[in-house]
């Protein structure tokens, strides 16, 4: 009697636990929006971020800034199901996957010890209609966050590597934001999760490993091929100025500023696969740039990177002038001199 | 019997569908009404109204509108007025980048960037709709108040445009375009149809900008070979404001007191408008200035046809200060400034070999016009007279271009 009870219990348990377990395919290809986070399931302890078995953590070697917000990536694919490589582009994730993003800032970056506070996670889910973007703001206690479909601001603080205190008013993007970047020949995609790059090592719980290869034996993505071009990592110093530069700029602007993206109206091509001088900014005029010009005649001047709009858009935090239109609202230094730099390296 | 019953049906889904699917969503200036806007701009479904009550708004971000047949309203262009003078955010007043949106009756004043954006939509209708910057003109203001871009079906109708540091009306890369009834003040360009297919620009009045009309085509671009576009019954009278775009802009070129300009496009009919009062010139026809290496772009001014147009006083304060044509045209005509002015450049086969009939440009029945043009070979050779100032010699027969339809909503 008691050992029936007692394996009663442990079938409860185990179902349960099984049942719970389970990243929630029905919120994810379902036609509305839970209004917590933890309603997929995508975690097993969601504050800390400790993933379900089969939801992925992933890193990319250039990644779009975001005022300066570490972030953390996952990718869920559902079982039986694999993403098939694309020339240049993203793994055709199939119908019922999910992409998801959290943004953070360590309490001191000098001390990742100390903490971090989570300021929002978007997802991205492959639905049979499509994909759909939408964002979910942690709340102060950082026990759990909530969809915010029109956007927030998050007026916030973290102290950086020089022991620096940086205020940032930092912008959960609305669903419509989400598309600006996300958008492709009008459609929603994903952006990131190119092989070119993803092909990098990553430690994971079971030790460090290539991330595509990673993916393999996870029966995440169906094959990759042995020859493609992998991105430089715009911040590794053994890179050429021109394939950091590029590698930057492919990333932060080349989603929009492509033939198939939102900004094509304006003629400036910044993806990975652009070749053409003038489309790349050299000697460009602008188009519809207004006040964007800062009196500068054109995108890039060979030479030149203060006679550069390109530079100037870098280094403005007017929304009326800055590039990227959002996502930023901090300057990106770094990046700033690596483009002042390569613009200065080209012959005039 | 079983008919009316059919027909009872019939009439019973529509009823429950408009009740049904159409809702009515009204913000009214008061408690946070910046995320309910935005909330229900983008929760809004096809057929919904969304009303902005009489007021004023303020918003530190960017309006974003994605969805299909939504319309915005409200109870006046100076009566509800979004306001973007804090904005932190963004990088227009509102962008939509749906189809057959309707938006109408309310301004926007003061955005950091454009006022109000459109991009590929398959129908967008903008009816009273204001776009001010309301400390007049400034290089800080924002470059354009109403602007579509890649769009078809254009309909801008009774609008107004003030203080825009490019264009108060610009319509880029788009097909299928109506400009009527509006009004353009202060800006650089008054109204502007860019690397545009089929466009009908009628009874707006454009005064007091830096240029009036602009209808330009440039290169590098993904729809260019701007082309059918006509110019009617318009005012493009007292553009008197000094040039304040941004250098490095197009427009930046236009030397203040420019009636109209037509730059590098094909199939223009300028015809029954006013222009008069503009201190540089009042009408010019020019050929795209700077070099390319784009081969698919032509850019020379073609089949362009100029006619009944009413012209008044003009070229009495030439703008030296901005761009090149104030000092050619001044240097050329000794100061006695033509009322229509084109650059006669032409390509090199044409300048040997002439222009073929159907592309020559036409003038014909604009009264006391006086004109000129140049002869660019005559004038690199240094001839002692390479100018035409003899308007017959442009006379012709004028074959009109067709009309541009939309199909709009009836009943908006």
């Amino acid at each position: 009697m008691i050992q029936g009870t007692k394996f009663t219990f442990l079938t409860l348990f185990l179902f349960f636990n099984t049942y719970l377990a389970a990243v929630s395919d029905s919120y994810i290809q379902g036609d509305s929006f839970p209004k917590k986070l933890s309603e997929f399931n995508f975690f097993i302890d969601q504050t800390k971020q400790i993933p379900q078995e089969n939801v992925h953590p992933y890193e990319l070697i250039t990644s779009l800034f975001s005022d300066y917000s570490y972030k953390k990536r996952f990718v869920y694919v559902p079982k039986g199901k694999k993403a098939n490589y694309q020339k240049d582009w993203v793994f055709d994730f199939p119908v019922g996957s999910a992409l998801i993003k959290t943004f953070y800032y360590p309490v001191d970056e000098r001390n990742l010890e100390l903490g971090s506070y989570l300021l929002e996670t978007r997802v991205l889910l492959h639905r049979s209609t499509g994909w759909e973007a939408v964002s979910y703001a942690w709340n102060e206690d950082q026990t759990e966050a909530f969809i915010k479909i029109a956007g927030k601001t998050i007026n916030t603080s973290w102290i950086d590597q020089s022991g620096r205190k940086v205020a940032v008013r930092y912008r959960v993007p609305n669903k419509n934001q989400c598309k600006e970047c996300h958008s492709t020949n009008d459609a929603i995609s994903p952006i990131g999760p190119k092989a070119r790059n993803l092909n990098k090592e990553f430690e994971y719980k079971e030790g460090i490993k290539n991330q595509l290869e990673y993916l393999l034996t996870k029966e995440v993505i169906s094959s990759f091929p042995k020859d493609f071009n992998t991105v430089a990592d715009w911040k590794n110093g053994e890179n050429t100025l021109d394939e950091r530069a590029r590698a930057y700029l492919a990333i932060n602007c080349g989603h929009c500023h492509t033939k198939s993206g939102v900004a094509n109206s304006t003629g400036l091509y910044l993806d990975f696969i652009e070749t053409r001088a003038k489309s790349l900014g050299i000697n460009k005029k602008p188009v519809a740039t207004g006040r964007g010009s800062g009196n500068l005649k054109y995108s890039i001047v060979p030479g030149k990177p203060q006679e550069s709009i390109l530079l100037y858009r870098m280094i403005s935090i007017d929304p009326g002038v800055m590039m990227p239109e959002s996502g930023r609202s901090l300057m990106h230094t770094e990046a700033i001199q690596l483009i002042e730099d390569w613009i200065g390296s080209m012959e005039h | 019997m079983k008919k009316l019953l059919f027909k009872l049906l019939i009439y019973l889904s529509l009823f429950f569908s408009i009740a049904v699917y159409s809702k009515e969503i009204v913000i009214s200036p008061l408690g946070n009404y910046q995320e309910d806007l935005q909330e229900a701009l983008i929760l809004a479904k096809p057929g919904d109204t969304i009303i902005l009550k009489e007021g004023f708004y303020s918003f530190s971000d960017g309006l974003s509108l994605d969805v299909d047949d939504v319309r915005l309203i409200g109870e006046g262009m100076d009566k509800s007025i979004l306001s973007f003078s804090n904005q932190k955010s963004g990088a227009q007043g509102l962008l939509v980048t749906s189809n057959r949106v309707v938006l109408k009756d309310f301004g926007i004043e003061d955005a950091k960037g454009d006022a109000l954006k459109v991009i590929g939509a398959d129908g967008i209708y903008m009816i009273n709709i204001r776009t001010e910057w309301t400390n007049g003109p400034d290089t800080a203001n924002g470059a354009y108040g109403l602007y579509p871009v890649e769009s078809r079906n254009v309909l801008i109708d009774g609008c107004v445009a003030i203080g825009a540091s490019d264009a108060g009306i610009y319509v880029g890369q788009s097909e299928n375009i109506i400009v009527r009834n509006s009004k353009a003040h202060f800006n650089v360009a008054g109204i502007e149809i860019e690397n545009s297919y089929f466009a009908d620009v009628y009874n707006n009045i454009a005064s007091r900008n830096t240029g009036g009309i602009l209808v330009f085509d440039l290169p590098d671009l993904p729809q260019q070979g701007g082309r059918n576009v006509r110019v009617f019954r318009n005012q493009a009278v007292d553009n008197d404001t000094d040039n304040f775009a941004p250098e490095g802009n197009i427009v930046g070129e236009v030397p203040r007191g420019t009636g109209i300009i037509i730059q590098a496009n094909s199939d223009v009919e300028v015809f029954e408008n006013v222009i008069a009062g503009n201190g540089t010139v009042n009408l010019s026809i020019v050929s795209y200035g700077a070099d390319t290496d784009d081969e698919n772009y032509y850019p020379h001014p073609k089949s362009i046809q100029v006619h009944n147009n009413r012209f008044g006083r003009g070229g009495f304060d030439p703008d030296i200060e901005r761009g090149e044509l104030a000092a050619i045209l001044v240097e050329l005509s000794n100061g006695v400034m033509p009322d229509i002015f084109w650059d006669g450049v032409l390509p090199w086969s044409q300048i040997l070999f002439g222009q073929p009939d159907n592309e020559r440009l036409i003038l014909k029945d604009n009264g006391e016009a006086t004109f000129l043009s140049i002869s660019p070979i005559k004038y690199m050779l240094s001839f002692s007279n390479p100018i035409n100032t003899n308007k017959a010699s442009y006379d012709g027969v004028i074959s009109p271009l067709a009309p541009v339809y939309i199909e709009v909503p009836e009943d908006i």
